[in-house]
């Protein structure tokens, strides 16, 4: 048995360091996460980190520092003071290119450098469970009555929810009041307790209370529905959820990439290793399982397909900032 | 009753060999990461979930939670002894902890607290267990404002009766609400008070504050107090250890009323350090009267221990009904949970009953093993104290380092412990109190958001404190804390004064 285990290392060290593996890590490998423990980032790094393990996919070992100071922004700072070190990898969300854009940071996105984004989170309309509003519209109508009157509870301030939040707004041309909270647990009780009339949490942030029925979903920013599941509650499952833009809020998509970067100055080979670590990580079946766990929609993404991504998500969130007069100079 | 048959079941989950070892592991190194400051639990914890990706989830949240008591424990030691709190819900037991232990009364203190805390975890779990179905209920009355009544209540219970004078502890508490304000703004998203430094990014950690401000700051005073480089010559006899425990009824009024405070602050988001200062506030204001509070009274161990650890217990019930973790090594087991494929919220009651009533078993049997182990170690801590001063001294100084560097693993906060240190010192001698600060720093930041929240959803009306009667109740409970003793206080003085009056 052990003679096997020993084999199956050399074998996938043998694999690691063929031709085209030139670089490998000299030092543990520091997972730097931008958010602190316990937040989705950071269960995003653990579980990278659980997967890398067991299937001793890197000879180094891996330590996860949580920096999530600034709504993330501590750890792309790190990355700045750790130019070209190829032994930190930073995880983080669409935060790492749209933070310097609504807060004054000394980074910026040149001192970044994407390796590859693992999963897409969803967007959801939710509205409490014996809420009047039934459909999206109904929704967007009682906002069109009471300007400012229909309050969206969300996670942070001009962070992703806010974001889709005022996205929904300049879309249907409707006013709502937003209130920001500390994290997507708690805007999810705010919503069960109805303290306010809707929020825009991912699947994995109100899965919890939609089993209980206290509150439920109206509609996903996808352009396609999302995949097939178990039902959740009253028969009803992830994938029986209209989309958004069938259901009259013209906004074809919005996701949150999962993202995994290095410093700038990283070298070619550095970045390309981790690339392919993190490819036969996204193909194991312990990160099917993550994926289905927390309903997110898994898709690795790397190389010039994930510059392109970010450069149209960036643009399309400069837009929304621009016309909120968030953008700070 | 349908609960004590589930609990039933759920001893049956939790007392198996494995899983007592487990606990005792658990504890274990929950004791020697609060011993350690900066260690503290949420730390502790997330370093060891990498180790249990491999367990059942049982099993897992067994050894975590176990942890967790064993943290708060260890949390408790420190502060006694040297007046460096391991926790922060342990920097209200240094108030009058570390004057008994400073008295040659080490062994005592220590019982003390952890008899006090044993019981004050179990109340909070005999709670979780009658109550979770309502208390979960409960916890979502709870909106922005009736958040900012409770933070505000613990300011006016602790507050409401101050020993120092007026307006130092003004001086001290604003201090306080200013370092809280300072990194990144939840409401507004905006830096504030940075100066474009990127080390205050995040704030200014309170545990660093707290090192500083109690550990270096103690040790500065203890070199100027006349250098006394020897240890506090204590008698250690391990018999003084049942004397302590025989002495407890007689705190059964400071017990009950704390284990209250406990309990309603950690199902209300308030938390366990919030429920430790509002109880030592309560304690000073109702006790009988006696010596005075802060020169080593038991009650002020008693009641800020038994109110940490029920918090402590009962932060665990909207982690798990709601999915909101009232403290941060909550929010830490709350990642495990979802790692582990488990979804918190209301259903996790009915769908996974094996784990939560076997996590609820093990909270009774693991606070049983926690009790028995730490008071094991009374005898041998108490004689750390006998330890020359030449030799601890610079021992405190390395772990208050240190214990700073853990907390964010940045170099910058160094600094940071050694001006708190300065001011600790200085506030000292000016005779400024340490607790006000303290209490700004931690409710602060969540009171100033509440505060925005709730301004946000009345656009702007103060009327949305007294809109229901859940939130009027606490509002009024909270202004009568602040104002009642103050008016007592008022009418005395005016009366001493007229008879010094008629008397001239």
């Amino acid at each position: 048995m052990k003679a096997f285990a020993i084999g199956m290392t050399l074998a996938a060290s043998v694999a690691l360091t063929g031709p085209a593996m030139a670089f490998e890590p000299t030092r543990p490998v520091e997972f730097v996460v931008a958010s602190g423990p316990g937040g989705g980032t950071d269960n995003f790094a653990r579980t990278i980190q659980s997967i890398i393990t067991k299937h001793k996919l890197m000879d180094q070992s891996m330590v996860v520092l949580n920096k999530g100071g600034g709504s993330g922004a501590e750890a792309f700072l790190y990355a700045r003071k750790n130019e070209g070190d190829p032994n930190k990898l930073y995880f983080g969300t669409n935060n790492a290119y749209l933070l310097p854009h609504v807060a004054k940071l000394a980074y910026s996105m040149e001192d970044l450098r994407p390796v590859s984004a693992l999963a897409f989170d969803e967007f959801l309309i939710w509205v409490k469970g014996d809420s009047e509003y039934t459909t999206p519209a109904a929704l967007i109508d009682a906002a069109k009555a009471t300007p400012n009157g229909v309050a969206f509870a969300g996670s942070q301030s001009k962070d992703t929810d806010e974001t889709l939040v005022a996205l929904i707004e300049q879309t249907t041309g409707t006013k709502f009041k937003y209130l920001p909270f500390n994290g997507g647990g708690e805007v999810g009780v705010q919503l069960a307790g109805g303290h306010v009339a809707a929020n825009v949490n991912n699947p994995n942030e109100n899965i919890g209370q939609w089993q209980a029925g206290a509150v439920k979903p109206l509609c996903v920013f996808s352009d396609k529905p999302m995949a097939k599941s178990d039902p959740v509650h009253d028969g009803k499952g992830w994938g029986d959820i209209p989309t958004c833009s069938s259901a009259g809020i013209n906004i074809p998509s919005y996701k949150m990439p999962r993202t995994v970067w290095t410093a700038a100055g990283t070298p070619d080979e550095a970045v390309t290793y981790y690339s392919e670590v993190l490819k036969k990580v996204s193909e194991t079946p312990e990160w099917a399982e993550y994926i289905r766990k927390t309903s997110q929609t898994g898709e690795y993404m790397a190389g010039q397909a994930l510059q392109d991504f970010i450069v149209s998500s960036e643009k399309n969130a400069v837009g929304v900032f621009e016309a909120e007069g968030w953008l700070v100079k | 009753m349908e609960n004590f048959e589930l609990l039933l079941g759920g001893f049956g989950t939790a007392l198996t060999p494995m899983h007592i070892m487990v606990m005792i592991v658990g504890v274990l190194l929950g004791l020697i990461v609060g011993v350690l400051p900066g260690l503290g639990a949420p730390n502790g914890v997330s370093l060891l979930i990498p180790l249990t990706f491999t367990m059942d989830p049982v099993s897992a949240i067994i050894l975590l939670a176990s942890m967790y008591w064993g943290a708060l424990f260890g949390g408790s030691t420190t502060s006694i002894l040297f007046n460096i709190p391991g926790e922060p819900s342990s920097v209200a037991t240094t108030f009058d902890g570390y004057p008994m232990a400073r008295s040659g009364q080490s062994t005592r203190a220590l019982t003390l607290a952890f008899m006090s805390a044993g019981l004050g975890a179990f109340v909070g779990i005999v709670v979780i267990t009658v109550l979770s179905s309502w208390a979960a209920r409960f916890a979502l009355r709870f909106g922005a404002a009736e958040y900012f009544a409770v933070y505000f209540l613990a300011f006016c219970a602790f507050i409401g009766m101050g020993s120092a004078s007026p307006i130092k502890t003004a001086v001290s508490l604003s201090l306080g609400l200013l370092l809280s304000t300072v990194g990144m703004d939840t409401v507004t998203g905006s830096l504030r008070l940075t100066f474009g430094i990127e080390a205050l990014l995040s704030g200014v950690s309170f545990l660093v504050v707290v090192i500083g401000l109690f550990g270096i700051g103690e040790l500065l005073a203890t070199v100027q107090d006349g250098l006394k480089f020897r240890g506090v010559a204590s008698r250690i006899d391990p018999r003084d250890v049942f004397k302590t425990m025989l002495e407890l009824p007689r705190y059964a009024t400071t017990l009950l009323r704390s284990s209250a405070v406990g309990v309603w602050m950690g199902i209300t988001p308030g938390g366990p350090t919030a429920a430790s200062f509002m109880s030592y506030g309560l304690a000073r204001q109702w006790s009988k009267p006696g010596e005075k509070f802060g020169t080593g009274r038991p009650e002020g161990i008693v009641a800020p221990e038994t109110a940490d650890h029920s918090a402590g217990t009962c932060a665990m019930l909207p982690m798990l009904a709601l999915g909101v973790p009232s403290s941060a090594t909550a929010a830490v087991m709350m990642g495990g949970l979802m790692i582990w494929g488990l979804t918190p919220g209301p259903m996790l009651f009915s769908t996974q009953p094996d784990f939560v009533w076997g996590l609820i078993a093990s909270m009774y049997i693991a606070n049983i093993v926690a009790v028995v182990l730490v008071l094991a170690t009374v005898p041998f801590f108490a004689a750390l104290l006998r330890i020359p001063f030449t030799i601890i001294g610079p021992m405190i100084v390395a772990i208050c380092f240190v214990g700073a560097y853990t907390v964010a693993n940045s170099t910058s906060d160094l600094w940071l412990v050694l001006i708190f240190g300065v001011v600790g010192f200085v506030f000292n001698k000016l005779e400024f109190p340490l607790a006000p600060l303290v209490l700004a720093m931690v409710l602060g930041g969540k009171a100033e958001s509440s505060f925005h929240q709730s301004m946000i959803a009345s656009d702007g009306s103060l009327g949305i404190f007294f809109s229901n009667y859940l939130v009027g109740t606490i509002m009024v409970l909270a202004l009568g804390l602040l104002i009642i003793p103050q008016s007592l206080k008022f009418i005395q003085y005016l009366k001493s004064h007229k008879n010094a009056d008629s008397a001239a």
